[in-house]
């Protein structure tokens, strides 16, 4: 692993290796996260760096506190960080809006990682309307070497206005990997700062917030004019064709399109109108390349209505340019009539071949499988809806499972169970992951005790944030950056909301979770299953993974298929009709032997 | 000078190492280097893509479709999948030990034949190299080095740009210490086997 911490000239950075490596050049001292792909590794670094680099660092339970608890650190004079996906910041909205009419007291950034063809995620909204909304200036880097120096440059725009920061990046930034010139590390920042109480400010109560408001507006003609002379806007190269772009769709234009003036935007809220206006003054077309919604191509469109300029704009409203998808080397192909891009190569032509589908799942010896099984067999032909949530088991759609019906955000399927029970006659389950529990399931569990919703919450504590690298969360305890806490009991918690149908199952006993299921299916009102049992692939990477093995007794095996139907483990092969184990996947956790009525699969250490 | 690569195969098969190790010796090689990584959700066993581009002047991380100068399939079906990566003289080196999806090892999908898989690339390229690399791994100790002999054929890739020492240099820095000689021998059997279809 490259060392974050060295004075090398220069090293090659993955995106998020090179904005934690800004953190420690612009001497920030306290990071915050909820984490989410493509942001996530910004986490895990931390979570091993924060300590040697003299900084405060934690995984919140969910990105509205961690906004808070940055927002806490900034308003008392230490620069803090701020990091999640995109959909993390609809969490941490709330805080930011009345946060930019507080203001912060020392540089504050707030990194929304977007996701421009949903790699990770379930929707790809552009975050820049944040900055608008919340009328907070914005900076978006191109590539990992801006991503790195841009940290610093946002600090101090940050300090300057005395307001919270949008830092906008997108998959390709934060998962592109290219050398990096790296910088001095700071250290003549404070760790600890001192709350100078001022309710003016820091008091949002309607007397004060009318004139906060007034003061943001204020702060926003200044950073205006901040955006209008800052080095992260520049122009390149000349001509009478015009390209305004920004984020990762620079480095596209800028590598496949010759012959064309650029207008490169890094500060992009507020827009520097007038520098925006001078570049188009005289020439004779415009073209605007962004990923995602015409958030530049709008403001553009708007400068030019208001300086009478008559010049054609090209981008998104005219359907040159998409607007869904990320954007690559093809996309500038769309341009090709307007400007002067290289021919495309011509590729070898899909083959006339059925491949077989790899798409991701469940890994061998999941116990979200034992679970999913179990409750199927439970329900049976009943009416059911599942409520699925965001982590590793929202692969759970898949077949054979079928186990989400219904997903649309952190912690929306125990919501939604509570609906669906009031609204139809079909029984909700809801699964939730233990980080997801923490994160917002909470909140509707105790909606659903309060309304008497007849609903089965089905907590899927494998002791880990899975899915996005395996990062403490709550129920694991902290054990990292020289603290350590005990873990929250989530069936001490669950108890304590006043549940009285809680059940604590081994999902690995597939057959007894059947039986508790039933039960909780039954029941009329809140049923909470918690399936205990950490996950296997983060006791591979601690080296904990017991070496056990499956094997099948062809002799007693009667090629029923209950384990291939049931657990579908990508450890069982089927050949000939004969069902064997991949002893190079099989972790020998036994689910298939479970469901196997004629106790043909024996566990072998 | 510009060179680019699409690396393909599944999770867990060292893709990313061999796209940190090519990316490390281009940046040695005094070259500027941009790349492009598949991380979170696709990673759960499911196809995964890296993209290296190289040289004097690289600014996208992406390569447009069809230009690819090399495709290093670290699997005979991934291989296939992205075809459309590159064109006729794209060199294609590709493994030919599978590593079979979920619903064909349930029985549920077929694997084609590899020499189906071959016919279809050879069809379209004239500068497709086959090579066994998890077999040739298990002959120099350990499956895993598989990822250790592609790193070697790449090198003896005609037109390759990157020196073979080099490749080897930073492939044996980023192993741990106990597997490096392993992933030595690994890496010389791969470069043999490479060289001697050239």
């Amino acid at each position: 692993m490259t060392d974050l911490l060295s004075d090398n000239e220069k090293e090659l950075l993955l995106g998020n290796e090179a904005i934690t490596r800004g953190l420690f050049e612009a001497g920030v001292k306290f990071a915050s996260t909820y984490p989410g792909t493509p942001s996530s590794e910004v986490g895990n670094l931390l979570e091993e760096l924060s300590d040697k680099a003299g900084m405060y660092f934690e995984f919140s339970s969910n990105e509205k506190t961690a906004m808070e608890v940055s927002a806490a650190a900034a308003s008392s004079g230490v620069r803090s960080f701020v990091f999640m996906k995109h959909v993390g910041l609809n969490v941490a909205a709330d805080p930011l809006m009345t946060l930019a009419y507080s203001g912060v007291r020392a540089g504050m950034l707030v990194m929304s990682a977007d996701d421009p063809s949903a790699h990770s995620s379930q929707n790809e909204q552009d975050n820049r309307y944040y900055s608008t909304l919340a009328l907070i200036p914005m900076v978006e880097p191109s590539n990992p070497q801006e991503a790195k120096d841009f940290v610093a440059e946002a600090y101090d725009i940050s300090e300057k206005l005395g307001l919270p920061l949008l830092y906008r990046t997108t998959t390709r930034v934060n998962h592109a990997r290219s050398v990096v010139r790296l910088g001095k590390i700071r250290n003549d920042t404070p760790l600890k700062g001192h709350f100078d109480k001022d309710d003016a400010s820091f008091v949002n109560i309607p007397a004060y917030a009318v004139k906060n408001r007034v003061r943001l507006l204020e702060k926003n003609r200044l950073a205006q004019e901040m955006s209008e002379t800052s080095v992260l806007n520049r122009i390149e190269g000349e001509g009478d064709i015009g390209i305004i772009t920004s984020g990762v769709a620079y480095c596209y234009v800028k590598e496949f399109v010759s012959g064309v003036s650029i207008l490169k935007l890094g500060f992009t809220n507020p827009l520097p109108e007038k520098k925006i206006a001078d570049f188009i003054k005289g020439k004779k077309m415009i073209i605007v390349a962004e990923e995602l919604e015409p958030f530049l191509e709008d403001q553009v469109l708007r400068i030019c209505a208001q300086n009478r300029f008559d010049v054609p704009v090209h981008g998104k409203r005219d359907g040159t340019l998409p607007r869904e998808w990320e954007y690559s080397p093809d996309t500038m192909q769309r341009l090709k009539d307007l400007v002067k891009v290289p021919e495309a190569a011509v590729p070898m032509a899909a083959p006339d071949l059925a491949l077989p589908g790899r798409p991701p799942s469940l890994c061998a010896g999941c116990p979200h499988r034992g679970m999913f099984a179990a409750t199927k067999r439970a329900v049976g032909n009943r009416p059911v809806v599942y409520c699925s949530d965001i982590g590793c088991y929202t692969l759970g759609v898949q077949a054979p499972f079928r186990t989400a019906d219904f997903i649309i955000c952190m912690g929306g399927g125990a919501g939604a169970a509570g609906g669906f029970a009031q609204a139809t006659d079909q029984k909700p389950i809801a699964f939730i992951g233990d980080s997801t529990f923490f994160h917002a399931g909470v909140q509707p569990l105790t909606s659903a005790l309060f309304n008497h919703h007849s609903i089965v919450m089905v907590i899927l504590d494998n002791r880990t944030t899975a899915m996005t690298g395996h990062q403490p969360n709550p129920g694991t305890g902290r054990h990292f950056g020289g603290i350590d806490t005990e873990a929250v009991d989530i069936e001490k918690m669950v108890k304590g909301l006043g549940v009285d149908f809680v059940r604590a199952v081994d999902p690995y006993d597939v057959m007894s979770c059947v039986e508790v299921m039933k039960d909780a299916y039954e029941y009329d009102g809140v049923a909470v299953v918690i399936s205990k049992c950490p996950c296997p692939l983060l006791l591979k990477k601690d080296k904990k993974l017991a070496k056990k093995v499956c094997v099948v007794d062809q002799d007693k095996c009667v090629q029923c298929y209950n384990c291939l139907r049931m657990i579908a483990c990508p450890a069982l092969i089927k050949k000939d009709g004969k069902v064997t184990v991949d002893p190079s996947q099989c972790i020998g956790c036994h689910m298939c032997g479970n469901v196997c009525p004629t106790k043909c699969i024996e566990v072998r250490e | 000078m510009k060179y680019s690569v699409q690396i393909v195969g599944v999770g867990g098969q060292g893709v990313l190492l061999a796209s940190m190790v090519l990316g490390n010796a281009a940046m040695r090689a005094g070259y500027e280097a941009m790349m492009s990584e598949v991380h979170g959700m696709a990673q759960r066993g499911g196809s995964v893509l890296s993209t290296l581009r190289f040289g004097d002047e690289v600014y996208s991380p992406l390569e447009a479709t069809g230009a690819a100068d090399l495709i290093l399939g670290f699997e005979p079906v991934e291989t296939v999948r992205s075809m459309k990566l590159g064109n006729r003289d794209t060199a294609v080196l590709m493994n030919l030990d599978p590593v079979l999806p979920g619903n064909v090892a349930a029985g549920f999908e077929e694997y084609p034949e590899i020499s189906s898989l071959i016919d279809v690339i050879g069809k379209e390229n004239d500068r497709l190299y086959t090579i066994e690399a998890t077999k040739i791994a298990t002959e120099a100790g350990k499956a895993v080095a598989a990822n250790a002999v592609m790193i070697g054929a790449v090198a003896a890739v005609k037109g390759f740009p990157l020196d073979k020492d080099l490749l080897k240099e930073v492939l044996l820095e980023k192993v741990p210490p106990k597997f490096k000689d392993l992933n030595a021998t690994a890496f010389d059997m791969g470069y043999a086997a490479m060289a001697a279809k050239q």
